[in-house]
């Protein structure tokens, strides 16, 4: 197929992918790479990361979730992600960036966090959340099917990991009195049918990561 | 008539590649000078999140991270110089490899210099590897942007200018001509533009800025 996409199940930047060519359409074929037995595919097509998603298409591979997205938008261009005004684009890539580089070490702080510190890391992630709140304009609709963009499918994933590190650390993160906005979009946004029916299943990453969580936890 | 005001400090690398940018394509701008020890209520107004710069402001509209900032640039002032190409697969490529020499190469550069130790010898090794992936993205290419210079030249910009400077305070060997042939001959040709080399401070006044620094920190 002209249109390849290398992942793992669990991974976020792989979902924002997926929510991509779902979104405009477009058929691919998925392979399922094994994280603790990198495929020589994988090496081959990101040796510089080693890392997926990759998205190959017509036999160039590339990788990186937001250059992907970015690229998925300029050659099908149906249902755009990136809005036309260069000041509203520019938006959109700053919070997608602002999620990669403040949310996404803090949840893998979150996933070796030790009982003792693991109050703290909460207070800072709600801090990080309540930025990100700042990203919604309180006047603007929210987004349907047909009118997800480049920036909700970068932060989409957010509020479910979010939820799924909520019950396995026991600590509260979408707080009602600290993100009310945050936390409606995300059940708004959660809810969608096309981002449902990308999302892995909830109990498969809570069992995955809880396993995780417990084999960097424990000494061995 | 456009505002453009950039907030800036003499130093930073991520500021450097906005004023090139400016400079390529001929747009007017107030520069202001930041001394991060002490910001300005404007930049803490114009970049609450992460209180940085480069902060570019358009109209009274500021827009953050310089990447982010470079493209905002590229797709608003279209005619003069583009920085980026037209195809979405050199595009990808540019982007990726753009992001790749500020999450990786950028911070191990600096750290060689800066860290002693066992710390530094890391930092050497992890920078000889990263350096090795650009200096064979040059191998079939005059600039890293392809025939002519572009947005992947402006974001490793900072490889070249500060390359020498450093080497002449530090004494630390960091692009050698034997191992990276590639890079060295990208660097002058970079260093030749005339944007790039009318624009301030200049290889000699990086000198003795970092010198400056030096003997201020008593290493």
């Amino acid at each position: 197929m002209a249109v390849k996409l290398l992942g793992i199940w669990q991974s976020p930047f792989v979902l924002r992918v997926k929510l991509a060519l779902s979104l405009k359409g477009v058929e691919y074929e998925y392979i399922e790479d094994d994280i603790l037995n990198k495929s020589s595919m994988l090496l081959q097509y990101n040796p510089v990361y080693k890392k997926v998603p990759v998205l190959v298409h017509n036999g160039k591979p590339m990788a990186e979730s937001l250059v992907i997205l970015e690229y998925i938008d300029e050659i099908w261009k149906n249902h755009p992600l990136l809005p036309e005004d260069p000041f509203e684009k520019a938006r959109s890539r700053f919070w997608a960036k602002f999620v990669d580089d403040k949310f996404v070490p803090m949840i893998i702080r979150m996933l070796r966090i030790t009982s003792d510190q693991k109050d703290n890391a909460a207070k800072e992630t709600r801090e990080i959340l309540k930025t990100l709140e700042g990203s919604l304009d309180p006047n603007k609709p929210f987004p349907e099917d047909k009118s997800l963009s480049f920036m909700d499918i970068a932060i989409v994933w957010v509020g479910y990991y979010t939820q799924m590190l909520e019950k396995m650390l026991d600590v509260k993160l979408l707080d009602d009195e600290n993100t009310p906005l945050l936390n409606t979009w995300f059940r708004v946004v959660l809810n969608l049918q096309v981002i449902k029916e990308c999302l892995p299943p909830f109990d498969k990453l809570l069992t995955h990561y809880t396993n995780f969580h417990e084999r960097h936890t424990t000494a061995s | 008539m456009e505002k453009v005001k950039l907030f800036a400090t003499w130093s930073s690398p991520f500021v450097k590649r906005i004023v090139w940018a400016l400079k390529l394509k001929n747009i007017e701008y107030e520069i202001i000078y930041e001394d991060l020890a002490n910001k300005s209520p404007e930049l803490l107004k114009y970049n609450p999140i992460h209180k940085k710069v480069p902060v570019l402001v358009h109209n009274e509209i500021p827009i953050c991270e310089s990447l982010v900032i470079l493209e905002y640039i590229d797709e608003t002032w279209k005619d003069a110089c583009p920085l980026l190409p037209k195809d979405p697969l050199d595009k990808a490529n540019e982007r990726f490899w753009a992001k790749f020499g500020d999450e990786l190469v950028l911070p191990s550069f600096f750290g060689y210099i800066m860290k002693q130790g066992k710390d530094q010898e890391e930092a050497k090794e992890a920078t000889l590897t990263h350096l090795k992936r650009i200096e064979q993205l040059l191998s079939e290419k005059e600039f890293l942007s392809g025939e002519s210079f572009g947005f992947l030249d402006l974001a490793f910009g900072w490889l070249a200018e500060n390359a020498r400077p450093l080497e002449v305070v530090t004494g630390l060997k960091l692009l050698d001509e034997n191992s990276f042939p590639n890079l060295c001959t990208w660097k002058d040709k970079f260093l030749e533009i005339p944007a790039i080399k009318e624009s301030w401070p200049d290889q000699e006044t990086l000198i003795l800025k970092y010198q400056e620094i030096k003997e201020s920190k008593g290493k």
